[in-house]
């Protein structure tokens, strides 16, 4: 049992370290912030989920794990609206947005 | 003696005005060239007939003054061009040779300075004296706190921690002074300097956000705040959540609806009350302490809530100074007063 806890766990975090080194070279390697904004988002949403689920795996069930959820929950709502934000002043502050993406008028 | 005709054109001279940097363009050197040749045609035309050996040695001469002119040229092009051609790639290398040895001398340094230190962990390293036997032995006992870091902090050092509060109204004032803005009746001035006549910007998101938000942080602030003397935490560390939480509070809903409380009479108040309560307080129990007085301060039950003497209400008043000072600082570097 012991080990095919292991096994899980080792499966999740080589996932999250795996799409972490995906979103870290979309940061470095996109031109335009949006765009970087997309990879950094994968950091905030998607590895986090994979990390702390491998962490809760490897903990068992106990306090902590509710910890970890409230955890994933409280950045799965900060992070999207932080987000946001720099989009705003994006979209406000850029004067060659067209360049970047499409722009409804 | 007499001066030479073509001093201008001498090699000295060119020398010299291409140090000073005058150096003629390429280009006006052409044109002077093909003028001056016009001209000496024209000489040769209506003058008398010249002897062919000496006009063979005239053109001789102009050819080589044209050949050393052409020369003195393309070095001023090569000169000017060298920065953009070779000057860039050179500084490059440099800096990045540079940047290299000034990273391995600093680690070379830090490791070398590292390898002095005793081992960690050691019985006999210089930090294992009375003072940390002490607060092992006798914090809990003493102090009343489970938390030993709380206990060293607000009990053993408090003066210290006095000193730290102080520090932060006392640069919180500062920054006040530098940043206040003045009274204006002008509407245009008082536009510039101050960016928040157009708020609350009312962002939908944020505020809804913020509305989830909020309430969980300052609780959260308050629950380390009060669990100083139990868990780690204490007065800085919540009073820098709840100041985060103030301040999502004001990005969301604007300083109209912040303002009605957290504005400048209320800081002062808040503020200061915590920190002549402090010293009041720690005062007291020190001059009962040195003067082996009993301070009729109750120690409680180590582990309940209120307990560790004076270590709760201190940790509440830290928690307080902090809180405010990271709320108006975040305010008072914003565009516009507090």
């Amino acid at each position: 049992m012991e080990w095919l806890r292991f096994i899980v766990v080792a499966l999740f975090l080589t996932a999250a370290l795996g799409m972490a080194v995906i979103s870290v070279a979309g940061v470095f390697k996109f031109k335009f912030i949006l765009n970087r904004m997309h990879a950094a988002a994968i950091c905030d949403s998607f590895v986090l989920l994979l990390a702390m689920t491998g962490v809760a795996v490897a903990y068992g069930f106990c306090a902590a794990t509710l910890k970890v959820v409230l955890i994933v929950l409280l950045v799965w709502v900060a992070s999207p609206v932080s987000g946001h934000m720099i989009a705003r002043l994006e979209v406000t502050t850029d004067k060659h947005l067209s360049e970047e993406c499409e722009v409804r008028e | 003696m007499k001066p030479r005709s073509d001093y201008e054109r001498s090699l000295w001279r060119r020398l010299v005005r291409f140090v000073d940097g005058e150096m003629p363009e390429a280009a006006k050197l052409h044109a002077g060239e093909s003028g001056r040749n016009g001209t000496g045609k024209k000489s040769t035309g209506s003058g008398a007939e010249p002897l062919p050996e000496q006009e063979d040695k005239r053109e001789r001469h102009r050819r080589l003054e044209r050949a050393h002119e052409k020369e003195a040229a393309s070095m001023l092009e090569r000169y000017r061009n060298w920065p953009k051609e070779h000057g860039v790639r050179i500084f490059g290398r440099l800096y990045a040779v540079a940047a290299v040895m000034l990273c391995l001398i600093i680690i070379v340094t830090l490791l070398v300075t590292v390898s002095y230190l005793p081992e960690f962990g050691q019985s006999d390293n210089p930090n294992n004296n009375e003072v940390v036997e002490r607060y092992n032995a006798h914090g809990l006992e003493e102090t009343g706190a489970t938390n030993a870091v709380a206990g060293m902090i607000l009990d053993y050092r408090a003066f210290d921690t006095l000193g730290e509060s102080h520090v932060l109204f006392i640069a919180a004032c500062c920054v006040m002074i530098l940043l206040r803005l003045d009274d204006t009746k002008d509407r245009k001035r008082a536009e510039e300097e101050n960016d928040r006549l157009y708020e609350p910007k009312n962002d939908k998101i944020l505020q809804l956000a913020a509305k989830i938000l909020v309430p969980v942080i300052i609780l959260f602030g308050i629950f380390v705040i009060l669990n100083g003397h139990l868990s780690p935490g204490g007065g800085f560390s919540g009073g820098a959540i709840i100041g985060a939480g103030l301040i999502l509070y004001v990005n969301a809903f604007g300083f109209e609806k912040a303002g009605r409380i957290m504005n400048r009479k209320n800081y002062a108040v808040i503020s200061v009350v915590p920190l002549l309560f402090y010293a009041v307080a720690k005062s007291y129990s020190f001059y009962t302490g040195a003067n082996h007085l009993e301070s009729g301060i109750p120690k409680g039950v180590p582990g309940a809530i209120l307990s560790g003497g004076l270590i709760l209400p201190l940790n509440i008043c830290v928690g307080i100074v902090v809180a405010c000072t990271m709320y108006h600082f975040y305010t008072l570097f914003r565009k516009g007063g507090m």
